[in-house]
């Protein structure tokens, strides 16, 4: 695992895969990624954005979910 | 005979097929109801097969057992305290490792488990194998292959529920949480333990993890407990949100450790469903698309509706003349007649497009696409003080105000929902547009189109208006974050779909229906009063109302004529058009109703305006009411609902009528 920089998810770019390393979102929506599979070791891919730019599209543990950017400012990560 | 009787609850994630199989099981012997003191929808059926009398209840849809939503509450708390014999949980075979982790959450609630793995077809088109055998090993729980959708595995899946519950023979399974955690765990179990009152029906770690993990539904419930405070001393020590991340991180733990032996996943391969997405949601084919499918959506609706109601109208008026002409006393005919039977067609006019709406939009859902609208609208909608799913109602709100509130169901956070709720009103349904097309037709002449048009976008500005409003006062805060999963797209059940259709549409004229005719026998009884005046004529109540309320509305340019007709509006909008041509002695014909207008009302172009504007924006109508009344379950809000309409009403159409004199018109 490459430990250089870490970043944080919104700064992905499609097609980029990278591991989570921290989950700082706050309150009842930290439970909520937390449950969805955002812990920290799992690997996830930027998809692709909304048409309008926000939100993302990830996939994470075979499936794909989607956040707004305000979460994915809050979610740390190595880049892969 | 009498069959022995076995309690099974249905649970599972969202999209994995979880209806599907509920209605494979019960087919049509289902009830569907609301959970007792919250809007969850609650859903159960029977079957019997071989001499076992079968119910089973359909949990909400739910990724977890946390507090985060209604859903998961009324899940846990079903589990727990109706103690089913069997919890079946649906698992979607191509997606195990985040459904798993439910798995984890129910196995600690110590209920009996069996898994459905649903799906395996598409799983195994996509090159994954999963080792059932292997699986029920490592989980100790019968697990069984279905395709609910062919209703294949369904008499496998019965044979095993009968099964285990003969044997009645309970697998423990449990987590470690790691040293530091487990011994939390047994501190906090220790001292739940000596409270004799306790609620023994839930297991002791169980309550111990949840409070370690922070849940507020937990402690509230254990609030009550002589040993509370000591609880929360040892609750207080710790780093709540290292545990949090820490009992999370144990449980996909946990899973990653036997996931690998159960099933082998293909290797990234792009599926038929990717490749559908990176059209639907391309950067700049997506917003097209998306307006296209709604507009088709919206079109087809009232074109499948359309001569529904027609002939519901035809045939409701056909039939209170003719119960009107042969029923005695004629103060019966008339409220049997007037009243009831046209209150009646009121409400079921609106069927035909409740149903339709209701079926496309489960099409929709079921295809998958509907996740995809909340993703592209999102950030137009956030910018507005709303979330992405809030778009699907607004746009519904255009066709009917009803289906549109019903829709916002699809919503979990409650301010979102009830912000939707409130807004949906504003925007400008069918039934307005005849107003429109009367008014702005008769002073408008050629600018009609124009200001039939500017009347929609009044509708929605106020909407966004309002919604920024609420979101200052009221309904305070930033709307819920947009955590959703994109299911993969699927072609959709026509079962479900018409179930789902039924249920809603039947929901609608059943408990909106009450309230309506209520509200429908109330008007009729105002315009029929003192006995012997002519209906809704200046002498009866609703004509001393119109002009009670004159002064009121003089300011907006209005008599009592309009404040008359403006009452009769509340049924259904539209009948602001008939009373008007009721009270101008113009009968049905709108060339003459548009003549008498001119020539003996007073108003002019910007009276006209002011009206459009107002009879737009005043209260809903009442089936709107009574949707309103049933979806928020609160008499607060629905008479907030009504009041805001008012004022919004009486503001805006001031500022028009006001302005315009000022300017000089």
């Amino acid at each position: 695992m490459s430990e250089d920089h870490e970043t944080t998810l919104d700064t992905l770019k499609p097609g980029e895969k990278a591991r989570i390393t921290k989950v700082r979102v706050k309150g009842t929506a930290r439970r909520k990624l937390m449950d969805m599979g955002m812990v920290a070791g799992t690997e996830i891919e930027l998809v692709r954005n909304a048409p309008l730019g926000d939100p993302m599209d990830y996939n994470i543990k075979g499936y794909h979910l989607s956040i707004r950017k305000e979460e994915a400012k809050q979610i740390f990560i190595n880049k892969l | 005979m009498e069959g022995r009787k076995i309690k099974i609850a249905l649970t599972g994630n969202p999209n994995v097929g979880k209806t599907t199989l509920f209605n494979a099981l019960t087919g049509s012997r289902q009830h569907v109801g609301n959970w007792p003191g919250v809007t969850v929808e609650k859903k159960s059926g029977r079957v019997s097969y071989k001499d076992y009398d079968i119910e089973v209840i359909d949990l909400p849809g739910t990724y977890s057992l946390t507090a985060y939503s209604m859903d998961e509450i009324v899940a846990r708390d079903f589990i727990i305290e109706e103690k089913p014999d069997i919890v079946i949980q649906v698992v979607d075979a191509s997606n195990l490792e985040r459904n798993l982790y439910l798995t984890t959450q129910l196995m600690e609630l110590g209920s009996e488990i069996l898994i459905v793995l649903n799906m395996c077809d598409i799983a195994e088109e996509r090159g994954d194998r999963i080792y059932i055998e292997k699986m029920e090993e490592l989980l100790a729980t019968p697990v069984i292959r279905t395709v609910a959708s062919q209703k294949k595995g369904i008499c496998d899946l019965l044979d095993r529920v009968i099964e285990q519950k003969e044997i009645q023979q309970h697998h423990g399974h449990e987590i470690g949480y790691g040293t530091e955690i487990e011994d939390k765990i047994l501190e906090i179990e220790k001292v739940l333990a000596e409270d004799e009152t306790r609620d023994t029906r839930y297991p002791l770690r169980w309550i111990s993890i949840r409070l370690l993990e922070g849940d507020s539904n937990v402690r509230e419930k254990i609030s009550k407990s002589p040993v509370y405070d000591r609880v929360m001393q040892i609750i207080d020590s710790i780093d709540q949100e290292e545990y949090e991340a820490e009992i999370a991180d144990k449980r996909y733990l946990a899973i990653n450790t036997v996931f690998p032996q159960m099933c082998t996943r293909a290797n990234d391969k792009l599926t038929k469903s990717d490749m559908i997405d990176r059209v639907l949601t391309n950067k700049y084919l997506g917003i097209p698309i998306f307006l296209a499918l709604m507009w088709g959506a919206f079109e087809l609706t009232f074109a499948f509706a359309t001569p529904f109601m027609d002939m519901i109208d035809l045939a409701s008026t056909w039939f209170a003349e003719y119960v009107s002409s042969s029923l005695q006393p004629a103060w019966l005919a008339s409220l049997v007649g007037d009243g009831i039977i046209g209150g009646v067609g009121a409400v079921l006019v609106f069927v035909p497009n409740i149903f339709i709406l209701f079926f496309l939009l489960s099409l929709l859902e079921g295809s998958g696409y509907l996740a995809r609208a909340a993703f592209i609208m999102d950030k137009l909608m956030y910018k507005i003080g709303m979330h992405g799913k809030s778009f699907i109602p607004m746009l519904m709100g255009f066709g009917c105000n009803v289906p549109a509130i019903m829709a916002a169901r699809s919503i979990e956070d409650e301010k979102d929902r009830l912000i939707t709720i409130l807004v949906v009103p504003f925007v400008s349904c069918g039934a307005r547009l005849p107003i429109y097309v009367l008014f702005a037709g008769t002073f408008f002449g050629r600018q009609a189109g124009t200001v039939i048009f500017g009347m929609y976008v009044l509708g929605i500005v106020i909407a966004i208006i309002s919604a920024k409003i609420l979101r200052t006062t009221v309904v305070r805060g930033k709307p819920a974050p947009f955590i959703m999963e994109l299911p993969p797209y699927r072609v959709p059940t026509l079962k479900t779909s018409f179930i789902h259709m039924w249920d809603n549409g039947f929901m609608y004229i059943k408990k909106a229906g009450t309230i309506i005719l209520v509200g429908v026998v109330v008007i009729w009884a105002l315009a029929s009063f003192p006995w012997g005046v002519q209906y809704g004529s200046e002498n009866s109540y609703v004509g001393l109302l119109g002009h009670a309320v004159e002064p009121l509305l003089k300011p907006l340019g209005f008599d009592w004529k309009i404040s008359v007709a403006l009452i009769f509006g509340l049924v259904a909008k539209e009948i602001v058009v008939a009373s008007m041509g009721v009270l101008y002695g113009a009968g049905d014909n709108s060339n003459v109703l548009s003549d008498r207008l001119i020539a003996d009302s007073g108003m002019t172009a910007l009276t006209s305006l002011s009206l459009m504007a107002f009879s737009l924006l005043y209260m809903p109508c009442v089936a709107t009411v009574g949707v309103i009344r049933k979806e928020t379950g609160s008499w607060k809000w629905t008479l907030f609902a009504i009041f805001y309409g008012i004022i919004v009403a009486w503001i805006t159409a001031f500022t028009i009528y006001k302005g315009g004199v000022l300017l000089g018109y």
